[in-house]
């Protein structure tokens, strides 16, 4: 008998039924949840914004024939040789074993295809990876697995990674299932082993360090290439200030939704804040250290439109990175994989791990029913490379669109010149967080306006 | 045709580590170098590939040699955090003691310490060779996961702690091991290599056939809730 054969059955707000099974699940098996993609519960997002765009106050420019700039540089802080980005949407590290070598050539060519950058992940960077992306962002990660001097110098940019923000102050565990010979190789552990990566550096501590670090990092690359630091977002006006007082070229800020290929649940739905205040709060931080300009901030966590990104910009971001979005894009949680022009429905693949299109966070597994995280041939297999890297580019393609028709709309001919001005929110706490006021109102929540 | 070596002695306090680094980088094979003022300058010799010798007379900061696939290295001083770190091959000799986190992440090469060496050696180690004549500090070869570890006096607290698959040698005592670290039986194979290794370093009070051998119980390799593992 379900609610709608009778109303009366009450479901109750504490224990649900999405956490009475979780409670059973923890009694049978003894062991907490560990799953892919980020938090899954609603918190504030872009969504509470909205922008005020051009009336009689503010002139427009025409959609569809004025030009609005896209361009995006990044690290011009020390490196001699920033990255010249066309677009403001790149794409965030995942590593070559979290994700099949197909997804991560798809999500290259279609980087390359827009002119923007891909990142590599914990496991280092493949041939094929660097061969398909342009720009590639090199990750500098806590375990170093496959971290190696030549793809140091190989890369266009290197992002010291403190924490991510489906995990910020944890570590990671690729599930033996997905540790192939490939991919054990490349981590100089045994195929069928769990790789866990470690929460903290092995060869620096604080900030100090840290200073240190990225000082190592320069000298490797003849100060040429720009160094990111990425933080999961916790304490984020101080962690800016402090990556930027080490010497980072960009701070990378990941919200709280930011996804992950295997992480503990009640970390991803448990720790860190979301990205629509970590983005006001790190653009002040970069603000009051006089570093506008200078210092580039990347926010990610949760993107996934147009607007999503005119909204990080209009904030204080220079660009974003996405993640889940760009395997959705791939066909993450589709209920077909296309196949030489044929689609072929893998529900029943989705119901073997006891979920379906469109819930799906079974990465852990590597049993993607459509090729994406997994290392198994005949999953992979599922992938199209070429029509995976079509999709992807068409998909970033459609969100610069959606990004310039909001920047036009609010009379800017550069996507840059958004501001925090041309927005209001549509709930105190997103007025509260984003420090925009509260529709129709001028209050903004906490700054005593 | 090959390159004339060259033989050039840098002024570190003069010069600037960037500038050294620019001189070393530009050196022909088979070359040599010798650093001096060093005053505790970080980042010295740092992402060098070129197979040239470099002597680096006095102390440095962090992170000397590391990131290196080439040249060898002596330092007539005593070398701080991070020395060698993700080597790839070469040697470095220190003669004198080195501070925390040697020859973390090294992949390959040879990194030999006439002293002591601090907390979290070897950490990380991905196929490096550490050899030091001293003893080492706490959590040593902490998530090695390839590589050997040999320490001729003792070792700190939690040695090998999550250990994969390098090993760990010690000619003195332990003082506590870390998670999923035990003792093992030394094989021939063992003795071996750790003759090879005195020899190389020579260490020679290390005796091959009386020193402790630490590996992975491997009782963490697949985590597995109901097996109550300890961490
Ligand atoms: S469909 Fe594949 S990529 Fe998407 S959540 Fe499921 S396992 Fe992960």
């Amino acid at each position: 008998m379900t609610h709608q054969d009778n109303p009366a059955l009450r479901e109750s707000a504490t224990f649900p039924q999405d956490m009475i099974s979780m409670v059973q699940t923890m009694a049978s098996t003894g062991r907490y949840e560990i799953r892919g993609w980020g938090a899954k519960r609603k918190v504030p997002n872009f969504d509470d914004l909205s922008f005020i765009t051009a009336s009689v106050s503010r002139y427009p420019l025409e959609g569809y024939r004025e030009r609005c700039e896209t361009k995006t540089v990044l690290g011009t802080r020390f490196a001699s040789k920033p990255l010249e980005l066309d677009i403001p949407i790149t794409i965030a590290g995942m590593s070559f074993g979290s994700l099949s070598a197909h997804a991560k050539d798809a999500l290259g060519r279609a980087a390359t295809n827009v002119g923007t950058s891909t990142t590599t992940g914990d496991g280092g960077m493949t041939e094929e990876e660097r061969r398909a992306s342009k720009y590639l962002v090199y990750q500098c990660l806590p375990s170093r697995y496959g971290f190696r001097p030549e793809h140091v110098r190989a890369a266009d940019a290197i992002e010291v990674v403190v924490g991510q923000g489906a995990k910020p102050g944890g570590g990671g565990m690729l599930l033996g299932q997905k540790v192939s010979e490939r991919v054990a190789s490349m981590r100089t552990l045994p195929a069928g082993v769990d790789q866990r990566s470690a929460s903290r550096h092995p060869d620096w501590t604080g900030p100090d360090d840290l200073t240190i670090k990225i000082a190592e990092l320069r000298e490797a690359t003849n100060w040429e290439t720009p160094i990111y630091v990425k933080c999961g977002a916790t304490r984020t006006y101080n962690d800016v200030k402090l990556a930027i007082a080490a010497g980072a070229d960009v701070v990378v800020v990941d919200g709280m939704q930011g996804g992950t290929g295997a992480t503990q649940d009640v970390f991803i739905e448990h720790t860190g804040i979301p990205t629509l205040p970590a983005v006001r709060l790190a653009a002040e931080a970069i603000r009051d250290v006089g570093m506008v300009g200078k210092v580039q901030l990347i926010v990610s966590g949760g993107i996934r439109t147009g607007a999503d990104i005119a909204k990080a910009i209009a904030l204080g971001a220079d660009a974003v990175s996405i993640g889940v979005a760009s395997l959705i894009a791939l066909g993450c949680n589709s209920p077909f994989y296309e196949k030489d022009g044929v689609k072929v429905n893998v529900t029943a693949d989705y119901h073997a791990l006891g979920t379906a299109p469109g819930y799906c966070h079974e990465c852990q597994t590597g049993a993607c029913p459509v090729g994406i995280t997994t290392q198994t041939p005949e999953l992979m297999d599922r992938l199209d490379p070429d029509e995976a890297a079509r999709r992807m580019t068409n998909y970033l393609k459609a969100l610069t669109m959606e990004l310039t028709t909001l920047a036009r709309a609010c009379g800017k001919n550069d996507v840059h010149h958004l501001e925090p001005e041309d927005l209001v929110a549509l709930t105190i706490e997103a007025a509260a967080m984003a420090k925009v006021p509260l529709a129709g109102t001028t209050w903004i929540p906490g700054t005593g306006l | 045709m090959t390159a004339t070596t060259e033989s050039i002695t840098l002024d570190v306090h003069e010069m600037g580590v960037t500038e050294v680094n620019r001189a070393l980088r530009a050196l022909p094979d088979g070359s040599s170098a010798t650093l001096t003022q060093i005053r505790g300058a970080h980042n010295l010799a740092v992402g060098l590939t070129n197979k040239i010798h470099i002597t680096v007379e006095g102390s440095t900061g962090y992170y000397l040699g590391g990131l290196c696939d080439g040249p060898d290295i002596t330092v007539n001083g005593s070398p701080g955090p991070g020395l060698g770190e993700n080597l790839m091959s070469g040697t470095i000799r220190v003669n004198g003691n080195s501070s925390s986190a040697a020859g973390a992440t090294a992949h390959g090469g040879l990194i030999i310490v006439s002293g002591d060496v601090s907390s979290r050696a070897a950490i990380s180690f991905k196929g490096g060779t550490l050899a030091v004549a001293g003893d080492c500090g706490h959590m040593s070869a902490f998530m090695a996961q390839a590589g050997t570890l040999l320490i001729g006096g003792n070792a700190g607290e939690s040695l090998g702690d999550s250990l994969y698959e390098a090993v760990v040698y010690v000619g003195g005592k332990v003082r506590s091991l870390g998670a999923d670290a035990r003792t093992e039986d030394l094989t021939e194979a063992d003795v071996a290599k750790i003759r090879d290794l005195v020899e190389k370093s020579g260490f020679d009070h290390i005796n091959p056939e009386n020193v402790t051998k630490v590996a992975s119980a491997k009782q963490l390799y697949n985590f597995d809730a109901l097996k109550n593992q300890r961490y």
